[in-house]
């Protein structure tokens, strides 16, 4: 149904001896809401300069609509940018920041004051277009920087960390208020952000990004309950992280012992890693837990209390309880089947699907 | 108070030098400018001045050349700060461009005298390629060029020094925005670098309101500005008031330009 609007082919980027980009590939459907997430220097802002047209990659093919635009200059590209630093004009007020897009393409005067002004209510500065730049806080002028992109209703908008400044309940509302309107506008949105839980609460899409790689692209929920790697699983949410050995399909070994999983198609005995979440272990009585540990320390976390423990082969576990536990109790832990996600070591994101497949299949 | 006794020590050498070069002197020439030529109060220099067509003529000639050799420098300076910021090793040439200025003034006349005279360097390429011998020297091009060729420097570096501050992010956004190369000249590069234009032609324009020696050396005297009045008033017919009121009236336009040309205060918001 939706065709893909912009593509990355192979793209990478250095700058002398330093790789930024490793072969990315990356493909954005019309319409979607796409996250690239990935810690600080991990090449985020790099993909957006190379689709928004301020620089150029060094081999690989950037495509839109099909065609490619790697030599298409940034003011003939189909794309508006809200920059990770405003990059505000300081001689311009708000309105003629806002507005300089629209007077570029010489829209009429109304539909110009017409439109800044929606712009600007929708980012919750309404009647601030008199003011100089200079004069907002830093939050303010990063919605003036949001107001100036999306006044233009662009095919694809790229958004570097644009609510990195504001306080927890504005940056609420304006994820709300920024989904609605890619909803609404149908809008392609790119955005970038490290924080793990805006990524999960606002995409369709995510690319978790690492030292210039892909390192895995899908749904939140994908994401989420079936990282590919160590990497994956601990930026994504909190993790509990054990080295262990696959026994055989469906059962795995750790901490001295063997347990029941979901997971399959890999060599017998084979090392691997498994993935526990807090929030899917229970506390229990010692006999009845799978695991013992020892509850060192614990924080109240408001909805819940996160509780880290250790086993005996000192192994650490991060429990997340509605109940408090008491310090230095041993307790046991239990858990599901299908709360055990096996990762291999190294695998490739292609190998990961294939293998889903295999047995997801049956 | 002992530490702002110290601190206060510190502006003493800068102080004297304000008092005894720049304060004393402006007092000395303004009340100068009151006496005529036998030592009498009198406020007949302005009068000569402001009633005589030759001195409304020479301030107007050296408005219009100044001006000129403004619009000249300004013209070369501007595009050639604006590459050499996207140069490679541009400390080096900006180095290149400032040398230059480190050779007295009347060094590079007569190295200009030399290559527009009559057998000077143009006129024998001229000849090779079978053209007669023109007359260079002692017209205004020639005036215009020289100077000009003086002031560049002083040009280009506060244009250089204020596209290099220029925030790279403020063209890409213009640029994002859908800004063709030009309209984001027009509309955020100029802009963000007008005060250093500013400075720029602050510092050529004033220096060449009062320009006198190439006026007489390049310009053989063709030109004649406020500057060629004072040095006759004070050397020649040794009338120091009238020397002193036409230094005066230097120093009120000077003051104009500074004012036209100054940073003014951020309009406040409009309510
Ligand atoms: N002009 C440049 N020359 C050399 N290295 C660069 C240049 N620009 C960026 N880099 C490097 O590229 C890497 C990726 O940078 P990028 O700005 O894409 O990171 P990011 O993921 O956006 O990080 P952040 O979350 O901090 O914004 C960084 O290691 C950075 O140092
Ligand atoms: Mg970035």
């Amino acid at each position: 149904m939706s065709h893909t609007i912009i593509e990355l082919q192979h793209v990478s980027k250095r700058y002398g001896d330093t790789v930024v980009l490793k072969d990315i590939n990356i493909e954005i459907e019309q319409g979607k809401f796409y996250t690239l997430l990935g810690p600080s220097g991990s090449g985020k802002t790099t993909i957006l300069r190379a689709i928004a047209g301020f620089l150029e990659v060094s081999e690989g093919d950037v495509l839109f609509d099909g065609q490619r635009i790697n030599d298409v200059p940034a003011n003939e590209r189909k794309v508006n940018t809200v920059f990770q630093d405003y990059a505000l004009f300081p001689h311009m007020n708000v309105f003629e920041n806002v507005a300089y897009g629209l007077r570029i393409q010489k829209k009429p005067k109304k539909a110009v004051a017409q439109r800044v002004e929606s712009a600007l209510k929708m980012v919750r500065l309404e009647g601030y277009g008199d003011r100089e730049i200079s004069e907002l806080s830093g939050g303010q002028q990063q919605r003036v920087a949001i107001a100036r992109a999306i006044v233009l209703e662009p095919a694809v908008l790229l958004l570097d960390e644009p609510l990195s400044a504001l306080d927890a309940k504005l940056r609420k509302d304006m994820q709300y208020e920024l989904r609605e309107l890619q909803q609404r506008l149908g809008i392609t949105f790119l955005f970038v952000t490290h924080d793990q839980e805006e990524a999960l609460a606002l995409s369709d899409e995510i690319f978790v990004m690492n030292d210039g790689e892909v390192q895995q692209s899908g749904t939140p929920v994908d994401i989420y309950d079936e990282p590919i790697n160590h990497f994956v699983a601990d930026f994504i949410g909190e993790s509990n992280i054990v080295a262990g050995h696959m026994i055989a399909d469906y059962q795995v070994e750790f901490n001295g012992k063997t347990f029941e999983c979901a997971d399959a198609g890999m060599r017998p005995n084979e090392p691997v890693e498994v993935v526990l979440r807090p929030e899917d272990l229970d506390i229990t009585s010692t006999d009845a837990g799978k695991v013992q540990v020892k509850v060192d320390t614990q924080l109240f976390r408001g909805d819940y209390y996160e509780i880290v423990a250790y086993d005996r082969l000192n192994n650490e576990w991060l429990i997340h309880s509605t109940n408090p536990a008491v310090d230095g109790d041993t307790v046991g832990l239990t858990f599901d089947a299908e709360d055990i996600h096996v990762m291999r070591l190294n695998e490739s994101e292609e190998d990961f699907d294939a293998r889903l497949e295999s047995y997801e299949g049956e | 108070m002992k530490k702002n006794g110290t601190s206060m020590a510190f502006y003493v050498p800068y102080g004297l030098w304000l008092a005894l070069f720049v304060i004393a002197p402006v007092i000395l020439i303004i009340y100068q400018s009151f006496f005529d030529i036998n030592g009498h109060l009198t406020l007949a220099n302005y009068q000569t001045y402001f009633s005589s067509g030759t001195y409304i003529l020479m301030t107007f000639n050296s408005v219009w050349y100044a001006f000129l050799i403004t619009v000249v420098t300004l013209l070369i300076s501007y595009p050639t700060a604006y590459l050499l910021h996207y140069t490679k090793h541009k400390q080096l040439w900006l180095l290149l461009i400032i040398l230059p200025t480190w050779i007295n003034l009347l060094l590079k006349a007569y190295a200009f005298i030399g290559i527009f005279s009559q057998n000077g360097g143009i006129n024998t390429f001229l000849g090779m390629l079978g053209i007669a011998p023109k007359q260079f020297l002692f017209t205004d091009f020639s005036f215009i060029f020289v100077a000009s060729y003086i002031e560049i420097p002083f040009m280009i570096l506060p244009i250089f020094n204020g596209i290099e501050e220029l925030n790279e992010s403020f063209v890409n956004a213009s640029r994002d925005l859908g800004a063709k190369w030009w309209q984001t000249f027009t509309k955020v590069i100029w802009p963000l670098t007008i005060s250093g234009v500013k400075s720029g032609v602050q510092a050529v324009f004033i220096p060449s309101l009062s320009l006198f020696m190439l006026t007489r050396l390049i310009g053989g005297n063709r030109v004649i500005t406020l500057g060629t009045a004072i040095e006759e008033h004070f050397l020649v017919t040794m009338n120091w008031g009238m020397g002193s009121t036409i230094g005066v009236v230097l120093i009120v336009a000077m003051v104009i330009i500074m004012f036209l040309t100054g940073e003014r205060k951020k309009r406040g918001r409009r309510a």
